[in-house]
């Protein structure tokens, strides 16, 4: 049976998720900072982590948004293969939620038409959009609002096959270590291994809407989370990078089929402001 | 420590600052990221006065989200100050004292730093809400054009920030790091 689903419909959501995403914090991050601030060893880092408590109550109960930096807005469109979109195009329906969830809103806007003649949309838009035909007659709109403080400090490795784990770990380290206060930390670090330059970079930008409390279901990958995580706390970077236990609060990694004559990976950073919402329409 | 200081802040007041104070400053402060320190630099290339005084001047490097009705500012946190380390030393060499921002600075800043008896401080990165709040006035001085990225002077109140580099050149992420490292 083929579903219809209006294009507004779309529009209408990802309108509330720009505006819920910059407003409320998800449960899993909120969880999570709330738990650094507990653990925390250097005092002025758990000052810190105690602030940004009190700024995120402060942004939901006053409707400032969390971060000035609202972001750019990107967007995981799953659409399911029975579903027959209604209305305008699809990437037209997303930008004008955008659109108006960036102007009712009040959430700045950071986006530039071009990226050397820099002139501003005014509008936020356009968003970055990533679409993929999945199983069922649903449509899942992912939306993270992506700062450009820790987006600046992502990387690519295109490592050789016998760089091996050990490449990967370095690899990960480096990045987060040449990121250091600038990512605004205690960061979420989005690792994605394997795949061809460009689908690394998406594994690692998808892994870091993944929850920060759920690990990878492959054994070794979850693992090297794990391992990671506590390497990454030891690197002494800290809230604001003003030193301290609390580096990042997740390492979350996916990972794809590659080369036999490569080993990419990709390293995308978020700060402490890791927003994502996540709706089934 | 924690220490409170009024801005415009002297040169006495920042050689009494050290790395790692935490200090709440009250007063004037002056806000300009990339786009405006691109024109100070045409500006002053012409020869000619920048729209407002240098003089023992705290710099905001930030870009507000727009504000609500009955607000002030909106959402008011630090932006990345090394993209505007090729711009600072040459504003800190004309009197400009203070930089507030987040994130690492170039050999070149923190020189400037010392020659000038400056400071720079580090405001927390996304808590732009709970800074937003000790923003008490917030007009435009110029560069409208610019949206986000306008010249703007903010009337604060105890608005919290740390000293990351003082004038004799400590530097808090350098030293604050080293502490807490277990893992190379």
């Amino acid at each position: 049976m083929i579903r219809t689903i209006s294009t507004e419909e779309i529009t209408r959501n990802i309108c509330e998720m720009c505006i819920e995403a910059n407003h409320y914090l998800s449960e899993d991050m909120n969880r999570a900072l709330k738990e650094a601030a507990d653990t925390e060893k250097a005092p002025l880092g758990k000052k810190i982590l105690l602030q940004l408590q009190e700024n995120l109550t402060i942004a939901e109960e006053e409707m400032i948004p969390i971060c000035q930096d609202t972001g750019m807005a990107v967007v995981f469109a799953e659409i399911g293969q029975d579903v027959h979109l209604e209305g305008t195009l699809l990437e037209e329906a997303i930008n004008e939620g955008v659109r108006q969830g960036y102007v009712e809103g009040f959430l700045r806007k950071s986006v530039v038409g071009d990226p050397i003649l820099r002139e501003n949309t005014k509008d936020n838009t356009p968003a970055v959009i990533h679409c993929s035909i999945v199983a069922g007659d649903k449509v899942r709109l992912s939306l993270a609002s992506k700062g450009f403080g820790s987006e600046n400090m992502s990387r690519i490795f295109m490592l050789k096959p016998a760089d091996g784990i050990e490449g990967v770990k370095q690899a990960i380290l480096t990045a987060v270590k040449d990121a250091g206060p600038n990512a605004c930390p205690p960061m979420v670090v989005g690792v994605g291994i394997g795949g061809t330059f460009e689908k690394c970079a998406l594994l690692a930008k998808q892994a870091l809407i993944r929850p920060v409390d759920e690990r990878s279901k492959i054994p070794y990958v979850k693992d090297l989370e794990e391992e990671m995580l506590e390497k990454v706390n030891g690197l002494g970077i800290g809230p604001g990078g003003l030193g301290g236990t609390t580096t990042a609060l997740a390492v979350n990694i996916n990972t794809f089929p590659t080369h036999i004559a490569g080993l990419p990976v990709a390293i995308n950073i978020c700060c402490h402001v890791n927003r994502h919402v996540v709706r089934e329409i | 420590m924690d220490k409170h200081v009024t801005a415009p802040i002297t040169a006495e007041v920042a050689r009494n600052l050290r790395a790692g104070d935490y200090v709440y400053i009250s007063g004037t402060v002056y806000v300009a990221r990339d786009a405006a320190h691109k024109r100070f630099m045409e500006v002053l290339d012409r020869g000619e006065e920048l729209p407002f005084s240098l003089k023992n001047a705290a710099i905001y490097y930030m870009g507000p989200s727009p504000a609500r009705e009955g607000r002030p500012i909106g959402s008011a946190g630090p932006t990345t100050a090394s993209r505007m380390d090729k711009y600072a030393p040459r504003l800190l060499d004309l009197g400009q004292r203070a930089m507030i921002g987040k994130g690492k600075r170039t050999q070149e800043v923190v020189d400037a730093i010392i020659r000038n008896q400056a400071v720079y401080f580090a405001a927390v990165g996304g808590a732009g809400a709970l800074l937003s709040k000790c923003i008490k006035k917030s007009e435009t001085v110029c560069y409208a054009d610019l949206g986000a990225e306008a010249v703007l002077r903010l009337e604060v109140e105890d608005f919290p920030v740390v000293v990351v580099v003082d004038c004799e050149g400590n530097n808090l992420y350098e030293t604050a790091v080293k502490e807490f490292r277990v893992s190379e």
